[in-house]
C-alpha cells in the first residue's frame, strides 16, 4: 500500500525558509491554498502578502531578487505566467533573478475548471530563456523540492503537488537527473508529476501482456541534457510513449520528438496528454480518465505503438485512488 | 571622482538647458527624436542628477562599451548600464528610468553631469551599441528593462523594501510618465508599497499629458493623478515641472510609511515653442520634409539660444 503524506510542502518550505534568511514568503491570496498559511502565522516577518495582484507581485519580487533576496512565488501555477507573463519576462526572466515560482494545481488537479488548470505552463515556460522547470511528482520530490529550486542560479518554476500525496520516491530530487524506475527493452514511458503514479500502476498489467517496459520519470523538465535520455529510446525495440499532465505540445511529449528528431532516431512516438484542448471543471480521476491521463489510456497507448490489442482490461490496472472534490481539509476544494 | 566638484561646474539650470540643447543636435542630425521628452523632462532628470540623487562617482568607462550579450548562464561578464549612476551600494540611492523610450534624454543628462562621455550619444540606436534607442538594462544609467510601461514602479517597490529590510539608507527613485497610470500595475504597485510601508521609495513623474497617439485626454482619461495616488495609498504632491524651487520643496513632503510621488505638471514644447506646431504627434518627432527641418532647426537653435545643426550638404 502506498504511503501518504499529508501537506508536504507545508513543513518542508517552513525548514528550508528557516534555515535560509534571504528566502522570502510571497503570497496573492491563495496562502491556505498553497499551504503557506501556519507558515504565515509563525514567520510573519519572512512573510510578505501582495494580494490578489499578480502582475505587481512579479515584477516586485524581481526587486526583492535585485536587492539579493530569494522570493518564492506562491500561487496556483495558472497565475504565475497567463495574467503577469510579461513581468514574468522582464522581471524575472531576463535578469536571471533567483525567484523560486511556486506553481500550485498544475494541470487537471484542480476542479477549478479552464481558469485554474495550468495546461501550458511547461510549454510556456519551455520557451523562455533563462527558466529552469522542476515537477514534483510524489511526497519525496515535493520535501525536496525549496531545496532544489533554491540551488538554481536563475529562475526556476515548480509544479507542486499539495495536500495527500502518495510517496513513490525514497530519495530527494537532484536537478538535472532522471528516475529510471524499470529498465526493460520494448516501450520507453516517459512520465512526470501525477502520471508517473499512472504508469506505474499500469506497469504489471503491461509486463503480464508481454511487453518489457523502460519508464523514466522526470522532475528536472528544463534545462535538459538529453544523451542519458538519448541511451534510453535507443534501448527500445519499437519506440516511446510519453503521458503528461499538459497538453500534448510544448510539453514532455514535445521535448521526446525534439530530441528524437534532433539525433535522428527513426522510432515512433505517442504523446498522451490533453489532445489539443482545454478541460473543465471536476475531480482528478474523473478528469484523466475523461480526458486520457491515466492508466488505461496510457495502456492503449502502447498498444497503438505496438498495433496491437494487449487484451488488458481495467479490473487488471491496481484500484485507482479517488478523492472526493470537496474534502474537509478545504471546503472549497480550490 | 569629486563630486560636489563636479556639481559646482554647472547649474542644475544649465544642465537643463544642456540636455535640451543636446537632444535638439542629436534629432536635427538624425531626423527626428525624442524632442519632446527633452523639453518636459529636462529640468526634472536636471534636478535628480545634480542635486537630489546621493551617487557615487560612475564604475564603467565614459566612452560606453559595445553591446556585450544578454544575461545568461553562459555570459558571466554580463553586467547592466546602473554603473553610470554609481556603485550600488548601500549608501546611494538607484534611479530606474521607468519610461524606457526617454533614453535619449536620460543619456543626455548622463552626459551633461559629467557621468557618460558625449561620443556615448553618437552610438544611439546604432547597431551593435549599447546606447539603445529604448533603454536596455545594459544601456548607460539603467539597471532594469521598463520598456513595458508599469512594471518600473513595482520592481523598484520590491528593491526598496529589500534595501528597508536590510537598513540600508540609500532610496530607490523611479522616474515616472503620466501614461502609464493608464496601466493597471501603476495601481497594483503603489498599493502594494502603501500596504507594506515602503517610504523609502520615492517617484518625480513627468506630466506632460502626452503619449505615444496623441494628448492623453483624447486617448483615455485619467482623471486626477493625485487623488487616485492618495486613494491607492501613497503620497501626492503637485509641482511645476520647469521650476526647481518646487522640487526642492516637494521632496521634503513628509509621507511616513508611504511611498512620495511627485507629479511634475510639464509642457511638451518648453524650451522649443515652435514644436506646438506638430501638437498633438508629439511622442516622436520625425520631420515631415526638408523645408521642415531646416525651419525647426533655425527655430529651435534660436529658442535655445544657439546656433543651428550643421545638416551638411543638401540640407
Amino acid at each position: 500500500m502506498i504511503e501518504m503524506v499529508n501537506r508536504p510542502y507545508e513543513t518542508a518550505f517552513e525548514a528550508h525558509a528557516i534555515a535560509n534568511p534571504d528566502v522570502l514568503c510571497l503570497s496573492a491570496d491563495l496562502t491556505s491554498s498553497c499551504e503557506i498559511d501556519k507558515f504565515r502565522d509563525n514567520h510573519p516577518d519572512q512573510f510578505l502578502s501582495l494580494g490578489m495582484a499578480e502582475q505587481n507581485m512579479l515584477s516586485f519580487a524581481g526587486g526583492l531578487g535585485l536587492a539579493g533576496f530569494r522570493p518564492f512565488v506562491h500561487t496556483f501555477g495558472v497565475f504565475l505566467y497567463r495574467r503577469p507573463y510579461d513581468q514574468l519576462m522582464a522581471s524575472i526572466a531576463y535578469p536571471r533573478r533567483k525567484v523560486r515560482l511556486m506553481g500550485f494545481l498544475p494541470g487537471i488537479t484542480t476542479p477549478g475548471g479552464m481558469t485554474h488548470q495550468a495546461i501550458e505552463d511547461i510549454s510556456v515556460m519551455r520557451s523562455i530563456p533563462n527558466m529552469t522547470i522542476l515537477e514534483t511528482g510524489d511526497a519525496t520530490e515535493v520535501e525536496s523540492i525549496c531545496e532544489a529550486a533554491d540551488s538554481i542560479d536563475g529562475p526556476v518554476y515548480c509544479r507542486v503537488l499539495r495536500g495527500t500525496v502518495p510517496r513513490l520516491f525514497d530519495t530527494p530530487i537532484k536537478v538535472g537527473q532522471m528516475r529510471e524506475l524499470s529498465a526493460g527493452n520494448d516501450v520507453l514511458i516517459v512520465t512526470s508529476g501525477i502520471t508517473t503514479e499512472e504508469a506505474l500502476r499500469a506497469k504489471s498489467a503491461l509486463e503480464g501482456a508481454g511487453v518489457s517496459i523502460r519508464h523514466i520519470h522526470l522532475n528536472t523538465i528544463k534545462p535538459f541534457y538529453s544523451a542519458a535520455m538519448l541511451d534510453h529510446i535507443t534501448s527500445v525495440k519499437h519506440g516511446v510513449v510519453t503521458l503528461e499532465n499538459h497538453v500534448t505540445e510544448g510539453g514532455v511529449g514535445s521535448l521526446l520528438a525534439e530530441i528524437m528528431a534532433d539525433h535522428g532516431v527513426g522510432k515512433r512516438l505517442i504523446r498522451l496528454g490533453l489532445n489539443d484542448t482545454y478541460a473543465h471543471g471536476g475531480s482528478r480521476p474523473y478528469l484523466m480518465k475523461y480526458y486520457g491521463l491515466d492508466a488505461t489510456a496510457l495502456v492503449g497507448g502502447v498498444g497503438q505503438l505496438l498495433q496491437q490489442d494487449l487484451g488488458i482490461s481495467e479490473d487488471q490496472l491496481a484500484t485507482a485512488r479517488v478523492e472526493a472534490v470537496h474534502s474537509t481539509q478545504k471546503a472549497e476544494g480550490l | 571622482m569629486a563630486e560636489a566638484a563636479r556639481r559646482n561646474l554647472k547649474s542644475t539650470e544649465e544642465i537643463a538647458h544642456g540636455i535640451r540643447c543636446s537632444v535638439f543636435k542629436h534629432a536635427m542630425q538624425n531626423n527626428g527624436g525624442y524632442l519632446s521628452q527633452a523639453c518636459s523632462a529636462a529640468e526634472q532628470l536636471a534636478w535628480l542628477y545634480n542635486e537630489e540623487l546621493h551617487l557615487g562617482p560612475p564604475t564603467l568607462p565614459m566612452i560606453p562599451k559595445p553591446f556585450g550579450g544578454v544575461p545568461s548562464a553562459g555570459n558571466p561578464d554580463y553586467h547592466t548600464g546602473a554603473g553610470y549612476n554609481g556603485p550600488a551600494t548601500p549608501e546611494f540611492d538607484r534611479l530606474f528610468i521607468a519610461p524606457a523610450h526617454y533614453a535619449l534624454v536620460a543619456y543626455a543628462a548622463l552626459i551633461e553631469v559629467g557621468r557618460m562621455a558625449p561620443e556615448g550619444l553618437e552610438m544611439f540606436n546604432k547597431d551593435g551599441s549599447s546606447v539603445e534607442m529604448i533603454g536596455a538594462e545594459h544601456s548607460p544609467g539603467m539597471e532594469v528593462h521598463n520598456g513595458t510601461l508599469g512594471i518600473g514602479l513595482s520592481t523598484a517597490a520590491g528593491l526598496a523594501w529589500g534595501r528597508k529590510r536590510r537598513g540600508e539608507p540609500g532610496r530607490t527613485w523611479v522616474y515616472m510618465s503620466d501614461g502609464e497610470v493608464q496601466e493597471g500595475q501603476t495601481w497594483e504597485a503603489i498599493a502594494a508599497a502603501a500596504h507594506h510601508g515602503i517610504d523609502n521609495l520615492y517617484a518625480i513623474m513627468d506630466v506632460n499629458r502626452q503619449q505615444c497617439d496623441g494628448a492623453m485626454s483624447s486617448v483615455m482619461q485619467v482623471g486626477d493623478i493625485a487623488e487616485k495616488i492618495e486613494a491607492f495609498g501613497g503620497k501626492a504632491v503637485w509641482i511645476d515641472g520647469h521650476k526647481l524651487d518646487q522640487m526642492r520643496e516637494a521632496v521634503k513632503t513628509p509621507h511616513r510609511g508611504k511611498p512620495l510621488i511627485i507629479l511634475a505638471n510639464s509642457s511638451p514644447y518648453r524650451g522649443m515653442p515652435s514644436l506646438l506646431l506638430r501638437f498633438p504627434r508629439l511622442h516622436y518627432v520625425r520631420f515631415k520634409s526638408n523645408e521642415e527641418r531646416a525651419r525647426m532647426n533655425v527655430e529651435i537653435a534660436k529658442s535655445l539660444g544657439v546656433s543651428p545643426v550643421d545638416l551638411g550638404e543638401g540640407h
